[in-house]
């Protein structure tokens, strides 16, 4: 059976895909920024008309309450600012302690490098477990401190791989230049393979940047009760958790608590807020991560 | 006669191996910059991901923390904490949950995610298509913390969940979804979805567009439609990708969740209401160890999970080495 529209001939099983596949965009569209706009809206309303509900993607009482409760400084201000500081020193030292391992690792006629790569490969399959990582933080003196964000986390073996991997395109003849003029390794990698590496490393600090940033249940673990460390995650955390318990319109943990008492900014709308101010940073990276994060997993799936 | 030519042999073996140890030595030390450059690291990694192994020695013992214990002078018990949880009436449940859920989320996360990838690839527009892909893999770089904030906002009692399903007669009147322990597997699968389907189709799509054009051309020529394509081209292509993420994923099949931290989800939304169904060997280990301070209990939970795991992992690469010889050719 075949529609006539226009010039072109279209069988009917194909329109009816067109519009299956039209209707089955769409909706995914709409499912999928519904909650942000909402939240977005949200996020500007007023905190006790927020409570009746029934705000969907506008706002019914304008306010930037919410935001400013956020940035006015105290508890909160500080978590946005310990999430800044681990996300971007993180992601440095991943970046370069990475690019320095997979460096190593593209050597062929290192010594080490077979007996390194099997010991960073093996830890992609096992895990010692939650209580034998508590310990070994405990043990390090890391609890209740900025450091734990950090140190356990500075390299990880599947970024490695992926970056020895790129490292393994560039060609060997810049390296063996070099090493004629006399450069060492270190001064090779400085100069010429952390530059040319930097495809693969910005995947690496994207990575590392979307970690950081939406990591919670490290604060949770090992830094609970100390305010001063806690992160926007976990303040998102402690909000969901309290929105549980009794009463939750009036609750939130004692130190937001005090906050709100001067304005008229609920759980509800500030949970907003922060979640906007969460996600910030994630659409700040967006373009990037489209221009290299997906072109990797691309090749990287080709690889497997 | 036979002393003097054995006597010049090992002189003989003895130069060429001195020699070879010479080189050998020379080669190290010309590879000083490297080794100062990558031992540091590995020891670091000894120390994060290796020396932390000795504490599963606790799953063994009755663990009292305390501030001068160590694993050293605590009471050996055997295998009393693998029988109290194995014969514990939660366990049975919570490993229940976990391999639920994780079933849920590998048969929902295939699906959606090839479906999507296949409705993408016949968008002819490529500005259209883009636009869509990029909006769909937005959430899954957001945190679970606040996905899960979304989902209880959007389940409240006069959230938007209710308010269509009101609207559609599917239900008279508004329901607490979450404190209800039977849907919450429902809500695990479809946040999950909701979540991670648009960055499961980017692989698959990688794998659509590696398709040779000619077999469709060819496909086209012997008159096979749109259909007939997808069926007998698309599909067949992305077989062996397909393959390739299914092994990795079934050996995380106890961790309930995409990756190894699919604990996030069933830790964030669990309520009172709910425990019963959401309850994962992880949340499991989480409640034991950290809130009642169980070390030991929590270290055989989490020992159980990593050992499946390795099984998994091997004995799902053995039998795909196995098929994948007379697969690929």
């Amino acid at each position: 059976m075949y529609v006539k529209i226009g010039k072109k001939r279209y069988s009917v099983a194909d329109i009816a895909f067109n519009v299956f596949n039209f209707l089955i965009m769409t909706f995914l569209i709409i499912s999928t920024l519904y909650p942000f706009l909402n939240t977005l809206a949200v996020s500007f309303n007023d905190g006790i008309d927020a409570l009746r509900g029934g705000i969907r993607l506008w706002p019914r009482m304008f306010t930037l309450q919410n935001y400013k409760t956020v940035f006015v400084g105290g508890t909160i201000f500080n978590a946005f600012l310990v999430s800044v500081a681990r996300t971007i020193l993180a992601a440095a030292i991943n970046v370069f302690l990475t690019a320095m391992m997979g460096y190593c690792l593209s050597r062929k006629e290192y010594v080490l490098n077979k007996f390194i790569t099997v010991v960073f490969v093996l830890t992609m399959y096992f895990n010692a477990g939650l209580i034998p990582n508590y310990l070994l933080i405990k043990k390090l003196g890391l609890l209740n401190s900025f450091w734990v964000y950090i140190i356990p986390g500075m390299i990880s073996a599947f970024n490695v791989i992926v970056v020895r991997t790129y490292i393994n395109t560039i060609p060997e003849s810049l390296v063996e230049s070099a090493r004629i003029d006399g450069a060492g390794d270190f001064k090779i990698f400085i100069r010429i393979i952390f530059p040319l590496a930097k495809p693969a490393l910005a995947v690496v600090g994207m990575f590392t940047i979307i970690y950081q940033w939406n990591s919670w249940f490290d604060t949770y673990l090992y830094a609970p009760s100390k305010q001063e460390l806690s992160t926007l995650q976990y303040e998102l955390q402690k909000l969901l958790a309290s929105s549980f318990s009794q009463s939750s319109a009036q609750r939130a943990t004692s130190a937001t608590a005090g906050q709100m008492a001067s304005s008229l900014v609920t759980p509800v709308t500030l949970q907003a807020a922060i979640t906007i101010i969460a996600m910030v940073p994630i659409l700040c990276v967006y373009p990037l991560l489209q221009k290299y994060f997906i072109a990797g997993l691309n090749v990287g799936g080709v690889k497997e | 006669m036979q002393d003097s030519s054995l006597s010049t042999g090992i002189s003989d073996t003895m130069v060429v191996k001195k020699s070879a140890r010479r080189k050998k030595w020379e080669k190290i030390k010309s590879q000083r910059q490297l080794m100062l450059m990558s031992v540091p690291l590995l020891i670091y990694i000894i120390i994060f991901h290796y020396i932390p192994l000795y504490g599963w020695l606790m799953a063994f013992q009755r663990y009292r923390p305390s501030p001068t214990a160590t694993i050293f002078n605590q009471e050996w018990v055997g295998l009393e904490q693998f029988k109290f949880l194995f014969k514990g009436a939660n366990f049975g449940r919570v490993l229940r949950n976990t391999v639920a859920m994780s079933l849920i989320n590998l048969v929902l996360s295939f699906v959606t995610a090839i479906a999507l990838a296949l409705l993408l690839n016949e968008i002819k527009n490529l500005f259209v298509k883009k636009v869509v892909q990029t909006i769909s893999y937005l959430p899954y770089f957001l945190s679970w913390v606040i996905a899960a904030t979304m989902v209880s906002q959007a389940l409240l009692n006069n959230g938007i969940v209710n308010e269509i399903l009101l609207a559609l007669r599917i239900i008279d009147q508004p329901k607490l979804w979450l404190a209800e322990g039977k849907h919450f597997w429902t809500i695990f699968g479809v946040a999950n979805v909701w979540k991670n389907v648009g960055f499961n189709a980017i692989v698959y799509l990688g794998a659509m567009a590696a398709i040779d054009p000619h077999l469709y051309e060819a496909a086209e020529i012997d008159g096979a439609g749109r259909f007939k394509k997808m069926r007998y081209i698309t599909l067949p292509g992305i077989k062996s990708t397909f393959m390739v993420l299914l092994i990795m994923n079934v050996a995380h099949l106890l961790s309930a969740g995409t990756g190894g931290s699919g604990f996030e989800f069933q830790l964030l939304l669990q309520r009172p209401g709910n425990i019963a169904w959401s309850e994962t060997i992880d949340v499991f280990a989480i409640r034991y160890g950290i809130r009642q301070s169980n070390f030991s209990l929590a270290t055989a939970a989490g020992m159980f999970k990593t050992v499946v795991s390795i099984f998994l992992v091997f004995s799902v690469n053995a039998i795909a080495k196995k098929l994948g010889e007379e697969r690929l050719i």
